[in-house]
C-alpha cells in the first residue's frame, strides 16, 4: 500500500479523493438541492448497498474461479454449473429438512467433492492444455444444464431464509429527514447484511489462511512455481484436489446464497459464468484481492446502472472490463506473466 | 533454396487436374443434390448447415491458421443480420430505412468488418484462454445490448420479414433456389480460406501462430496480422449472418445469445480446426442431430427436448477423446489402416 502511494502519487490522491466523495455521499444528509440533480437518497443508498451485496455474491463465486485457475491454470467454464447445482442442492436440503443453516455444510460437501471427481477425472488428464479444458468444460457444461433442466425443470426456485434473517434490520446511516424534521435512518433486509458479512469473513479467513498457514504457503508456492514445489517433495496433487474442492464447495454455497436473494432458473449458471470471468478479468487472475475489488466495481456498477440507466446497466459492465483490458491486461491487481 | 526444389517435384499439369477425384465426386453431389432431394432437406438441413458451416469456418480460419479462438463469430454474422435488417426492408418500418440490395448488402458487410475488427483488437492483447473469455464477455454483452437498445435493434422482438430481394426474377427464398445461394456463398467462403492460407498473408499468419516472437524478430507486425485475420474472418461471418437471416427471414438477440456463440464453437471443434472442411461437417452434424434427434429420441421413449444432451455428450466425447475432432478420427482411422499395409508392396498384411 504504501509501495503504491509511493510509486504513483497522482493516482492514489485520486483514488483517496474518490473514496472521500463517495463516503461522504453515504453518510452525510444530502440537501434538497442535491435530491433534485442527483434523486433521492434512498434510492443511491439502497443502489449503493444492493450493489456491495451483489459484489459480496460474486466474490464468493469468483475467488474459488480465480483460486483454481491461479493454482492450476485450470479453465474450469463449468464455474457456473456448480454454482447452480449448489443453489438446487440447496433448494432441495432446506425444503426437505426446514433448515436454511442445514444447507451450506451439505452443499459445501457434495459439490466439493463434484470437484474433486472433476479435478481427478478431467483436468489431471489434460494438464496444460488450456484449449481442451475449455472444450471439455464447455461440453460439460451444456451437459450438466440440460441434466439440471431435466430435474428441476424450467421454472425458477427462491430458498426462503430463516424468519429471523427475514425482514428489515435499521442501519445507522441517514437517509433523509422528513418534513417534520425527523432523522430517516436506511432499513435494509437483514439477510443481505448476513450474506454481506459471511462474505467479508470469508474473504478474511481465506486471506490469513493463504498468507498465515502452511497450507496457504504451499499454494502460494504453487501458484508460483508448480514444478520447483512438486520437486521438493510436496505431494501437489493432493493440494490442487484440496483447492479444487474448496472452490467448488465455494462456488455452490453462493448457490445458496443466489437463490436466496434473487432466485435459481436455468440460464443462471452462465450468468454467473460470464460474471466470475467479467470479474476475474478485471480484478487479475489468481489474485483474490484483486477478485474482491473486480467482484465490487462490478457489482456496484451493475446494481448503479440499473437505477440511474437502466437500459445499458448491462453494458457497463463490458464496457468497464474492455477499458481495464484496453489498459491494464492483466487486471487490475493481476501480475504480468 | 528447399522450397523452389520442392516446387520443382510437385505434380504438374492443369490445377483442375491436380483436384482428387473425390472432390468431384463431392462437386457433382451436390450440384445434384436438388434433383432427388426435397424442400425440406434443401431449405432446412442443407442451408442451414451451409450458413453454420461458414459461420464456423470463420472461427476455424482463425483457430486454425491464426491459434485465436474468438467466441465473438456469431456476433458478428448477428452484426451483420442486424444491418441487412435496419439498411434494408423490414417488419418495422419505424427504423428500416429501406435501402436498395447493392447497398445495404456492402453497408452490412463492412460494418460487422468493422465490429469484428475493434473487437479482434481488443482481443489480440491476450493469448490462449483470456482470447475466449474475453470475446466470450463481449458477445455476452452483445447480446444483452441487442436485447435492451430499442432504438436501433428494436430490443427484445428484433426484426421479423426480413427477405432477399427478388434478383432476376427468382423467389430466393424458394427451397432450390436458396440451396443454390447458400452453397455458392459457402464455395465461395470456402475457396477464400483456402487461397488465403495459401497466400503470403495465410502463411505469415501461420507463422505468427507458430512462434510469435520469430516472427516479430523477422519484422513482421504480429499484432496487424492478427487483427487483419480478424477482419477477414469477420467478413466470411458476415456473409454467414445475412444469409441466417434471410433464412429465418427474421433476426432477434436470441440468434447471437450464448447458446448460439457456443453451439458455433462446438461446431467448428466437433467438424475439426485444422482444415477448412471441418466446420463444414460439423455443421451437417449439428444440424442433423438438432433436426432429427427429437425423433429419435421420442422412438426411444425419451423427451425430444433432451436433444442438448446428446449433442454435449457427442461434443465432450469428441473432445474427450479426439481434440481435432471428427477430421481427425478419420485421419487417424487413416493412418492406421495404411500401417497395416506392407510399406514395400502395398498388400494387406
Amino acid at each position: 500500500m504504501q509501495g503504491f502511494t509511493k510509486r504513483n502519487p497522482v493516482w492514489a490522491l485520486l483514488i483517496a479523493l474518490v473514496a472521500a466523495v463517495f463516503l461522504w455521499l453515504v453518510f452525510a444528509p444530502w440537501s434538497s438541492g442535491m435530491e433534485d440533480i442527483l434523486g433521492r437518497k434512498r434510492v443511491f443508498l439502497n443502489a449503493i448497498f444492493g450493489g456491495v451485496t451483489l459484489g459480496a455474491l460474486y466474490f464468493l463465486v469468483a475467488s474459488g474461479f480465480t483460486l483454481i485457475f491461479g493454482l492450476m491454470r485450470n479453465v474450469n467454464l463449468a464455474h457456473g454449473s456448480l454454482y447452480l447445482l449448489g443453489g438446487y442442492i440447496g433448494f432441495e436440503v432446506s425444503e426437505r429438512t426446514g433448515s436454511w443453516f442445514l444447507a451450506f455444510p451439505v452443499v459445501f460437501v457434495v459439490v466439493g467433492i463434484v470437484g474433486i471427481v472433476l479435478q481427478n477425472q478431467v483436468f489431471r488428464r489434460m494438464e496444460g492444455e488450456e484449449l481442451r479444458q475449455t472444450m471439455v468444460t464447455i461440453g460439460l457444461s451444456v451437459v450438466i444444464a440440460d441434466l439440471m433442466l431435466w430435474v428441476w425443470g424450467g421454472q425458477s426456485y427462491t430458498i426462503y431464509s430463516p424468519d429471523w434473517l427475514s425482514g428489515p434490520m435499521t442501519l445507522p446511516i441517514v437517509s433523509g429527514i422528513s418534513d417534520s424534521g425527523e432523522v430517516i435512518y436506511l432499513r435494509y433486509p437483514a439477510v443481505r447484511m448476513a450474506i454481506l458479512f459471511a462474505a467479508i469473513v470469508i474473504g478474511i479467513a481465506m486471506w490469513l489462511v493463504l498468507n498465515r498457514t502452511k497450507l496457504g504457503m504451499l499454494v502460494r508456492a504453487g501458484v508460483d512455481d508448480r514444478e520447483m514445489l512438486a520437486a521438493s517433495g510436496v505431494r501437489i496433487q493432493y493440494v490442487f484436489l484440496a483447492v479444487f474442492a474448496f472452490g467448488a464447495g465455494l462456488a455452490g454455497m453462493a448457490g445458496i446464497v443466489g437463490g436466496t436473494f434473487q432466485s435459481l432458473s436455468p440460464g443462471e449458471d452462465t450468468r454467473f459464468l460470464l460474471a466470475s470471468l467479467v470479474v476475474v478479468i478485471v480484478g487479475g487472475m489468481g489474485s483474490i484481492p484483486g477478485a474482491a475489488i473486480g467482484a465490487l466495481i462490478i457489482g456496484l456498477s451493475e446494481q448503479l446502472g440499473l437505477v440511474y440507466a437502466p437500459t445499458y446497466s448491462v453494458v457497463f459492465t463490458f464496457l468497464i472490463m474492455a477499458v481495464v483490458l484496453a489498459f491494464r491486461p492483466q487486471g487490475l491487481l493481476g501480475e504480468r506473466q | 533454396m528447399a522450397l523452389a526444389e520442392h516446387r520443382k517435384t510437385a505434380p504438374r499439369g492443369l490445377w483442375i487436374e491436380r483436384i482428387p477425384g473425390i472432390w468431384w465426386a463431392l462437386i457433382l453431389f451436390l450440384l445434384t443434390m436438388p434433383a432427388w432431394a426435397n424442400g425440406f432437406f434443401l431449405f432446412q438441413v442443407m442451408g442451414w448447415t451451409f450458413i453454420l458451416g461458414m459461420i464456423a469456418l470463420s472461427l476455424m480460419f482463425l483457430a486454425g491458421y491464426g491459434g485465436m479462438v474468438s467466441l465473438i463469430q456469431m456476433s458478428v454474422a448477428a452484426m451483420a443480420g442486424y444491418m441487412v435488417a435496419i439498411f434494408g426492408v423490414s417488419g418495422v418500418g419505424d427504423i428500416s430505412m429501406g435501402l436498395p440490395w447493392w447497398l445495404n448488402i456492402p453497408i452490412a458487410i463492412i460494418v460487422a468488418a468493422i465490429f469484428g475488427t475493434l473487437v479482434g483488437a481488443l482481443a489480440v492483447r491476450t493469448e490462449g484462454i483470456y482470447t475466449i473469455m474475453i470475446t466470450l464477455a463481449i458477445a455476452a454483452a452483445f447480446f444483452y445490448f441487442t436485447r435492451q437498445n430499442y432504438t436501433v435493434f428494436n430490443g427484445y422482438s428484433g426484426f421479423n420479414l426480413v427477405v432477399p430481394p427478388e434478383l432476376f426474377g427468382v423467389d430466393w427464398r424458394q427451397p432450390m433456389p436458396f440451396y443454390y445461394l447458400t452453397l455458392g456463398c459457402a464455395a465461395l467462403c470456402y475457396a477464400a480460406v483456402i487461397y488465403v492460407s495459401r497466400a503470403p498473408f495465410g502463411l505469415t499468419l501461420q507463422g505468427v501462430r507458430d512462434n510469435p516472437r520469430r516472427m516479430a524478430a523477422l519484422g513482421f507486425n504480429v499484432t496487424a496480422h492478427r487483427i487483419a485475420a480478424y477482419t477477414f474472418a469477420s467478413v466470411i461471418a458476415s456473409v454467414g449472418g445475412i444469409l441466417l437471416v434471410w433464412q429465418n427471414s427474421q433476426i432477434a438477440p436470441g440468434t447471437a445469445g450464448i447458446p448460439a456463440v457456443i453451439d458455433i464453437l462446438v461446431i467448428a471443434v466437433v467438424g475439426g480446426i485444422k482444415r477448412p472442411i471441418g466446420p463444414f461437417i460439423g455443421a451437417l452434424i449439428y444440424v442433423l442431430l438438432r433436426t432429427f434427434s427429437p425423433d429419435v429420441l421420442l422412438a426411444f421413449g425419451l423427451s425430444g427436448e433432451r436433444f442438448k444432451l446428446v449433442i454435449g455428450l457427442g461434443f465432450l466425447a469428441i473432445v474427450f477423446f479426439s481434440p481435432d475432432g471428427v477430421l481427425g478420427l478419420w485421419e487417424r482411422w487413416q493412418t492406421r489402416r495404411s500401417r497395416n499395409h506392407d510399406p514395400l508392396t502395398g498388400d494387406p498384411k
